[in-house]
């Protein structure tokens, strides 16, 4: 059986699981749904109040902060199990994980798939339409191309700072919180154009971390404000990130100690 | 087959007193000693053969079964099972063997037992002939029946015991390890898993190596036992070897360990 099929498999027992805890499950939803409209709230009373940041209209920050919030959901909706993988380690699931005859990363992502980020990802399916509809934006076929590869590369970028996170955890054992700035911070960051925030940040967020490589170079090109085609594929360059990432994570897996009994 | 030869593996551990001002200073400066988990250990266990490996706790057993799984790797010595260096070849060794940790399940939490075994059929890809096979096999061995449409955290740790070895038995292991298989359990569950474990070596010539506290464990199934001790291989023999060691004529085969624990100073 193919690794898509088994991953399938996977989501079919998660469901199953879920299904055992129905008003959990409702209530976490909702929740992370409300966590997000808050944040929408923020953004919208903001923008009544100035109009536009830096050059960006209402609706430009709107789709900004849609496309990012749909990359760090969809990321995290896949990846969540790196981010809670100190308990995988601490409680010998990976040395289960182990024993099993296919990848350890692949197992490690299978054991945990986060269905109740679906509140969060439908308000950015939402705000991503609103957007759309309420920037000036003239949409080309580039422009929608442009779109998806935003997001594909914001889950690319989040995804590698998840694996980056789980690979130090082989060392300490620990969960690391300051890890956070860079998932949960930046998806707050990411409302709006990060280029707003100044040239030192926007240096750091291109070269060390590159979230502006899938954000706001791109939609700098997605509002017009640049004709720079190019632009639109630096997303792209975003995914190389991936690959620090995985060298952390096989050289950690190399280290790895295991715990107690 | 597995050969185990000149086998170390240390741990570093950190120690520091109790204490708020204690866990400031350990911040800056940690206090680290080497612990030898396993300090040259060497043996060779044949095809079909039972062994009981003994010792305190912390002696090391764990860790010999991780490195035998392939979990750990060891600091130098080597270890081949059947041809194969476990660490090295991860994935095709792992679906020689089957590992039941008894502290430890692999079951879901919150679906039926046949799920959980399912989804172990398709990580293994047995084919569905075999597995239903298997399955029929181990369902009328360990007495599961209606155990199978039940989820785990409504299973008696008995009940859900008899499923953890049928879930590590599902891809026909050759070898089977089993890390304290009967701790909790009852007079009735422990009779049952250690007459399972008999008739799966008997039948199906599976290699087994037991850990475990319980020495009616050992008398009732191991041929064979290792007595390991602070990393170290003390004794490499037969039941009787062991009971040859006996302080007293009457003594059990608790007094039997705790005594030559005692004279081996572990």
């Amino acid at each position: 059986m193919n690794s898509t099929r088994l991953y399938e498999k996977y989501l079919l027992i998660h469901l199953k699981s879920m299904m055992q805890h129905k008003v959990s499950f409702l209530l976490t939803t909702i929740g992370q749904f409300l966590v997000s409209f808050n944040i929408f709230l923020g953004v919208r009373f903001m923008m009544d109040r100035f109009k536009e940041v830096k050059g960006f209209s209402y609706g430009e920050v709107l789709l900004c902060f849609s496309i990012t919030l749909m990359a760090f959901t969809i990321a995290e909706t896949i990846f969540r199990s790196l981010d809670t993988f100190e308990t995988i380690i601490g409680n010998g699931e990976f040395d289960r994980i182990l024993l099993r005859p296919r990848g350890s990363l692949f197992l490690v992502l299978c054991s945990k798939i986060e269905l109740t980020r679906i509140g969060r990802l439908l308000q950015a399916v939402v705000m991503l339409i609103y957007g759309i509809y309420s920037s000036s934006i003239i949409w080309t076929p580039v422009r929608i191309m442009t779109v998806v590869l935003m997001i594909i590369g914001g889950v690319a970028v989040f995804a590698a700072i998840f694996l980056i996170f789980a690979s130090i955890c082989f060392f300490t054992l620990e969960g690391l919180e300051f890890m956070n700035i860079f998932t949960d911070g930046a998806r707050e960051y990411g409302k709006y154009p990060i280029g707003i925030y100044g040239k030192t940040l926007l240096t750091i967020c291109t070269y060390l971390v590159p979230f502006a490589l899938f954000q706001y170079y791109p939609f700098l090109y997605l509002t017009g404000k640049t004709s720079d085609s190019w632009y639109s594929l630096l997303p792209l360059a975003a995914c190389l990130f991936l690959i620090p990432a995985g060298l952390l994570w096989n050289f950690g897996l190399s280290r790895y100690q295991s715990t107690g009994s | 087959m597995i050969q185990v030869e000149h086998m170390n593996k240390t741990f570093k551990v950190t120690r520091r007193s109790a204490g708020f001002s204690e866990a400031v200073k350990a911040l800056f400066h940690r206090e680290v000693e080497l612990i030898h988990a396993l300090n040259d250990i060497s043996f060779t266990i044949g095809d079909g053969e039972m062994v009981g490996y003994i010792g305190p706790n912390g002696a090391g057993k764990s860790s010999t079964i991780k490195i035998l799984s392939g979990i750990l790797t060891p600091d130098n010595g080597t270890c081949m099972i059947n041809g194969r260096i476990p660490w090295k070849e991860r994935k095709e060794h792992v679906k020689d063997i089957g590992v039941v940790f008894g502290q430890r399940s692999q079951l879901w939490w919150d679906v039926p037992i046949l799920d959980s075994f399912e989804l172990l059929r398709d990580i293994y890809e047995i084919p569905t002939h075999q597995y239903q096979e298997t399955l029929d096999e181990l369902t009328g061995l360990l007495s599961l029946g209606e155990l199978l449409r039940t989820p785990a955290r409504q299973l008696s740790l008995g009940q859900r015991m008899r499923c953890e070895i049928a879930a590590s038995l599902l891809h026909r292991p050759k070898i089977l390890f089993l890390d304290e298989p009967t701790i909790g359990l009852d007079a009735v569950s422990k009779l049952a898993v250690r007459d399972f474990i008999r008739k799966q070596n008997k039948e199906h010539k599976t290699t087994v190596l037991l850990t475990t506290h319980d020495m009616q464990d050992i008398d009732a199934l191991a041929d064979r036992v290792l007595l390991i001790g602070r990393g170290r291989l003390l004794l490499d023999g037969t039941l009787s070897d062991l009971k040859s060691h006996r302080p007293k004529e009457e003594a059990t085969l608790d007094e039997i360990i705790a005594a030559l624990y005692r004279d081996y100073r572990i």
